[in-house]
């Protein structure tokens, strides 16, 4: 019975030839930079409720500076890098939203502004607000229709 | 690339171009774009090939067969890969910040062109083994090596029943673009067959990067991969009689931007040539 | 500044680096585990947020970690619960096409606005490797 034999057989020998990430050096970078971040938007945070901001307001504050933040670091080819290095720590703070869209716009402009630029920025990021906007629509008709508590908690 | 690399060999040989009786060249790009835009303004006659990492020597069986038929005396094969331009058109923004698996390769920038000829006096192709197509059903455009192994093995068992020549008869059998990964596959898998590659087999994905120094992962890949190490190293080789006789085996991924979205398995496919320094 | 600086609740700051830190690690072991891509795991963790926000959930994580909750995606997924929400509170079904993009309004069009000022300023640039 030779490996080639089935495509399950392939696939099992595959798996067991291809070497694995190097799973816990991962996850420690992605702990470590994520949570740095998060560091970072909370001092951001601080600072505007010390200058007396609304607290929706200081969380749009913090929204737009950890995107200028994440634009400013892709501008320089120095995102992907972090990235390349942290993983999910880049990637799931809003800085990795960011870059998500930033770096497609960067990229296409060779295409043009508008069918470049513009019709493509949206490549790596468009499903996270398709179902981002989606859900949220879903869990509004949720409420009407079961009227819950939760409206009266959030 | 593609057109310093003809330019260059054109040189090389003392030929100009409108002694080139057709040029077989192609890349990764939709509809070979690079190669269209480099070689336009040479005038040669022109055959797109699309062969994915295996096109050069896809080229080298095409123009070989086509010097053989009588049909022409002179012929330039080519073909290029440029690192930035594979990842927006099958992978991802440069700039984006995503980590890619260790079994992923790196899209070599580099081209590569030959001059075949009915004149001169070697290093000459003696034998050539056209691939089949082998689909094992590997889904992962990030582990290429392991979906291309098969027709790898496919081809150079086939090569070696055909010419009823051992794995020894070579000074070297080189695959395309295997990677470390796919490397080890095809020793595997050719044991299992009785064939004993370790001698002397290597892979151009695995021997133009240095795994120490960067952070290439499974090791090169692309039409530049086999062209230019080929080009590069071991036609040197050839030409100082350091090697006699070698097996190049460009090995290609037939998939495109949308067939691994759309869940489909990526087929493999490997093409050889022997090209020794006698007849 | 040094009034500032005394103000920080530093709790606060250790809670939020454990449970962002937290988050990303969860992703990071699906990146690596599964078969799952980036992309989908964004997806989930939004959409997860709004599910989540909508039980009325995430708000705890919320008041517990800080920025350690709002910063992942999921917190965005939550804002977008919350806008739609209040949205509803005022303005009923129509409240559930408004109220996510109202919330979220800033983040989106700072990462559309700075992504073209950033494609205007600079070309991508070739990967080290």
């Amino acid at each position: 019975m030779k490996t080639l034999d089935s495509n399950k057989k392939y696939q099992n020998f595959v798996d067991e030839k291809s070497p694995n990430s190097p799973i816990l050096k991962n996850c420690f970078n992605a702990f470590w930079v994520g949570g740095l971040i998060c560091i970072i938007g909370q001092l951001i945070f601080d600072y505007c409720i010390f200058r007396g901001f609304s607290k929706d307001l200081a969380g749009s504050v913090v929204s737009i500076s950890l995107i200028f933040i994440s634009a400013f670091l892709t501008a320089l080819n120095l995102f992907n890098r972090i990235g390349k290095f942290a993983g999910a720590g880049s990637l799931i703070p809003i800085t990795g939203f960011a870059n998500s869209i930033i770096s497609p716009a960067m990229e296409y402009k060779s295409e043009g502004y508008v069918m470049g630029v513009g019709a493509k920025m949206f490549t790596v990021a468009g499903p996270v607000l398709v179902y981002g906007i989606c859900s949220s629509v879903i869990v509004g008709i949720a409420y009407l229709i079961f009227n819950t508590q939760a409206i009266l908690l959030i | 690339m593609i057109k310093t690399a003809v330019e260059t060999v054109l040189k090389k040989s003392n030929l100009s171009a409108h002694q080139i009786d057709c040029l077989f060249s192609g890349d990764l790009l939709n509809q070979c774009i690079s190669t269209s835009f480099g070689i336009r303004d040479f005038e040669i006659p022109f055959f797109g090939v699309f062969g994915a990492c295996s096109t050069f020597v896809e080229g080298l069986i095409l123009g070989s067969t086509f010097l053989d038929s009588g049909a022409g005396m002179n012929v330039i094969t080519s073909t290029s890969s440029h690192f930035c331009s594979a990842e927006k058109q099958f992978r991802f923004p440069l700039e984006l910040g995503n980590q890619r698996p260790p079994t992923a390769q790196w899209t070599v920038t580099g081209a590569a062109a030959t001059v075949l000829s009915t004149f001169g006096n070697g290093p000459f192709i003696t034998h050539i083994t056209p691939g089949k197509i082998v689909d094992k059903g590997i889904k992962d455009a990030n582990n290429m090596g392991a979906a291309m192994a098969p027709a790898a093995v496919s081809t150079i068992l086939t090569h070696l029943e055909d010419t009823k020549r051992k794995p020894s008869y070579y000074d070297a059998i080189i695959t395309g673009d295997l990677g470390y990964v796919g490397k080890e596959i095809l020793l595997d898998l050719c044991n299992e067959d009785g064939f004993n590659l370790s001698g002397n087999y290597n892979d151009c994905g695995v021997l133009i990067f240095d795994k120490e120094e960067q952070d290439t992962h499974s090791g090169g890949s692309g039409c530049g991969c086999c062209g230019s190490v080929f080009s590069g190293y071991f036609f040197n080789k050839l030409r100082k009689k350091e090697i006699k006789k070698i097996l190049l085996v460009a090995t290609g991924a037939l998939m495109n931007s949308t067939s691994s979205q759309q869940g489909e398995s990526i087929p493999g496919i490997a093409h050889a040539v022997s090209i020794e320094l006698d007849r | 500044m040094s009034d500032f600086i005394n103000s920080i609740d530093y709790m606060m700051l250790l809670k939020a680096f454990v449970i962002g830190g937290l988050l990303c690690v969860f992703a990071q072991i699906l990146i690596d585990k599964t078969k799952l891509t980036p992309a989908r795991i964004l997806v989930l963790y939004v959409t997860l947020g709004c599910i989540l926000g909508g039980l009325g959930i995430y708000k705890y994580l919320v008041d517990f970690a800080g920025c350690g909750a709002t910063v992942p995606l999921t917190g965005f997924g939550f804002n977008l619960s919350k806008g739609v929400a209040e949205a509803i509170r005022s303005d009923g079904l129509m409240g559930a096409f408004t109220g996510g993009i109202k919330a979220c309004a800033a983040g989106i069009t700072a990462a559309i606005f700075f992504g073209y000022i950033a494609a205007l300023v600079s070309k991508p640039k070739m990967k080290k490797q």
